[in-house]
């Protein structure tokens, strides 16, 4: 087992794939936070001057600019997840692949824990943007960017956590779908338009909300305890969103369901 | 062992042994189920009946699988992403091999010069060398080789020919396919032919050619002729020579006791090839 993570580690480390995304997932991130941080700071006042536009609690603002890792990052790990997969399959390396390590079982395992690895990872080097450019701009504008703060930390930590359940759905799910046009228009499609309108949509009344909550990307905020999608979106009434442990385990859950498909029916179809 | 890929009947009842310290030469037409045949060895591909081993051992039980068989199959199986050198070292990963080794079967199958190059640039002659490269990998006592010789510069089939017999003279055991039987006849000891997923011949080459034939000629033409009648032999008039039946050493010896000079003595190999074609055709139409 030692041999195959070596394997996957190797394979990671010897393309380019990995640091091209976590060079996008650092620019998209930081742009990201540096932007919000940005509005916030400047904007903060007036909003609070105007009962009509929507509120965000003063305490709120730095937790939102760093959940930017999550909130538009977790795509980066989930592709990189689903590529390490899908493009042994394209490029045919299953093949030596299977013949280095026949236990195929194995195989995906060592994948998942390395992708895992990874993808925590690429929540350090989100954070490292999200933090190293919201902060300054926080408090430039004087707004708190609560450093000091432990809160702010465990935050840290459960975004790392988050972007390393990401990267192991992403294997999963390269695993069930090994079409890597197939896997990533999937990927896109569902994380980008599928799932914000299903989440925007089960918003609307109660009993849809207390359904909603469950979605991946809503857990995974919940999980991360803060996101830009949920600040404004006024999840009032009855429906309260999931504790950040529950949205730890509806991800941790996702990731095994469609793992163990994914082993079932294709992991162990024959390879030609 | 037999395959059916739903309706297509890729590979039906085939069983052969191979045996150590030879090159045996796995035949058959495209499409007659040579690839599938050597997956199936492999645990690629899933049997529909029937079981293979190394030595009683099914390849997915093998405790270090790169360092028993070594593989290389004919599809270009690479990351054209990563160079050679890395190629090779995530499967030197996987199977504890030591990375020393890699530098090895670079400069063994020549293209330690390019091992820093992305494999996507590498020309097909190359990225079969590659494939070696990553049979060679574990040093194995078995290599399983898919159509080697597709792609390889002359100087490259005259390697690795010389290549396949020294490894079988240690002892080692080879198995080599190929859709022609002229690019291999001078490597194997022993064939396999396949067509239309049935063996169709099994054997040495000498049996394979059933009634071997010999190309002889001599500067007293009519003094050999005279001598071969004598001999009770059927003699046909070509322009190179005479073609009789019989191995080299008989004529050689023939001509030898009738105190006849040759210019020229020559084993037949054309008859192979038809004998081949023939085998190959006649398992077509058995399965039509
Ligand atoms: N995955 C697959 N699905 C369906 N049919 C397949 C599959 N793989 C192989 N076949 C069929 O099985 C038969 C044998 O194919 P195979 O690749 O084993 O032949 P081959 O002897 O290696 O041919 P070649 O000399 O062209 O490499 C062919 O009819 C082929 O179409
Ligand atoms: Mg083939």
């Amino acid at each position: 087992m030692i041999a195959a993570l070596r394997s996957e580690v190797v394979k990671l480390a010897t393309t380019r794939l990995w640091w091209v995304l976590a060079l996008i997932l650092i620019g998209y991130v930081g742009f990201t936070a540096a932007l919000l941080a940005g509005l916030f700071g400047a904007l903060g006042d007036q909003l609070s001057a105007q009962p009509n536009a929507p509120q965000l609690p003063p305490e709120t603002i730095a937790p939102v600019v760093y959940s930017t890792v999550t909130a538009v990052g977790y795509v980066f790990p989930l592709i990189l997840g689903t590529l390490a997969v899908t493009s042994e399959v394209r490029y045919q390396t299953l093949t030596p692949t299977f013949l280095a390590q026949p236990r195929r079982g194995r195989v995906l395992g060592a994948k998942l824990i390395v992708l895992g690895v990874t993808g925590a990872l690429f929540g350090v080097i989100g954070l490292v943007a999200s933090l190293g450019l919201g902060a300054p701009i926080l408090a430039a504008t004087g707004t708190d960017a609560r450093l000091a703060d432990s809160e702010t930390w465990a935050l840290a930590g459960r975004v790392v956590l988050a972007m390393a359940l990401w990267a192991i759905i992403g294997v999963g799910v390269g695993s069930l779908i090994q079409n890597q046009v197939a896997a990533i228009v999937s990927v896109l499609a569902f994380t980008q338009f599928v799932e914000p309108v299903l989440r925007f949509g089960t918003s609307i009344w109660d009993w849809t909300a207390a359904v909603g909550r469950f979605l991946p990307g809503a857990a995974s905020d919940a999980l991360v305890g803060a996101s830009i999608f949920t600040s404004f979106s006024g999840v009032g009434g009855t429906v309260r969103p999931l504790e950040w442990w529950q949205g730890g385990l509806v991800l941790l859950a996702v990731a095994a369901v469609v793992s163990v498909i994914g082993y079932v029916t294709a992991w162990r179809r024959d390879i030609t | 062992m037999s395959k059916h890929f739903g309706a297509v009947r890729a590979v039906s009842d085939v069983t052969f042994t191979v045996e150590p310290g030879r090159v045996t030469g796995f035949l058959g037409p495209n499409g007659a189920g040579k690839t599938t045949s050597l997956r199936m060895l492999l645990g690629l591909v899933r049997p529909t009946s029937g079981s293979a081993t190394f030595g009683g051992t099914a390849y997915r039980d093998l405790a270090r699988p790169l360092s028993t068989v070594g593989t290389a199959l004919e599809a270009s199986s690479f990351n054209p992403g990563r160079t050679a050198r890395r190629h090779l070292a995530v499967y030197a990963a996987a199977a504890g091999i030591a990375r020393s080794r890699i530098d090895e079967v670079l400069t063994l199958t020549g293209i330690a010069e390019a091992a820093d190059r992305r494999v996507g640039g590498y020309s097909l002659g190359m990225r079969q060398r590659l494939g070696l490269a990553f049979a060679l990998l574990g040093d194995p006592e078995v290599l399983v080789l898919d159509e080697p010789i597709n792609g390889l510069d002359p100087e490259g089939i005259r390697w690795i020919r010389e290549l396949l017999q020294h490894l079988a003279g240690e002892g080692r055991t080879v198995l080599v396919s190929s859709h022609l039987l002229s690019e291999v006849q001078q490597t194997v000891d022993r064939v396999v032919i396949l067509s239309r997923g049935r063996i169709v011949h099994e054997g040495s080459l000498d049996d394979l050619e059933g009634a071997q034939r010999v190309l002889v000629n001599a500067q007293d033409r009519a003094a050999l002729r005279a001598a071969l009648l004598a001999a009770g032999l059927a003699v046909v008039d070509t322009d190179a020579g005479l073609a009789v039946p019989g191995t080299p050493a008989d004529i050689g010896a023939l001509a030898y006791r009738a105190g006849v000079a040759l210019s020229l003595l020559q084993p037949e190999r054309a008859g192979l090839e038809e004998v081949f074609l023939e085998l190959v055709g006649s398992g077509e139409g058995a399965a039509a």
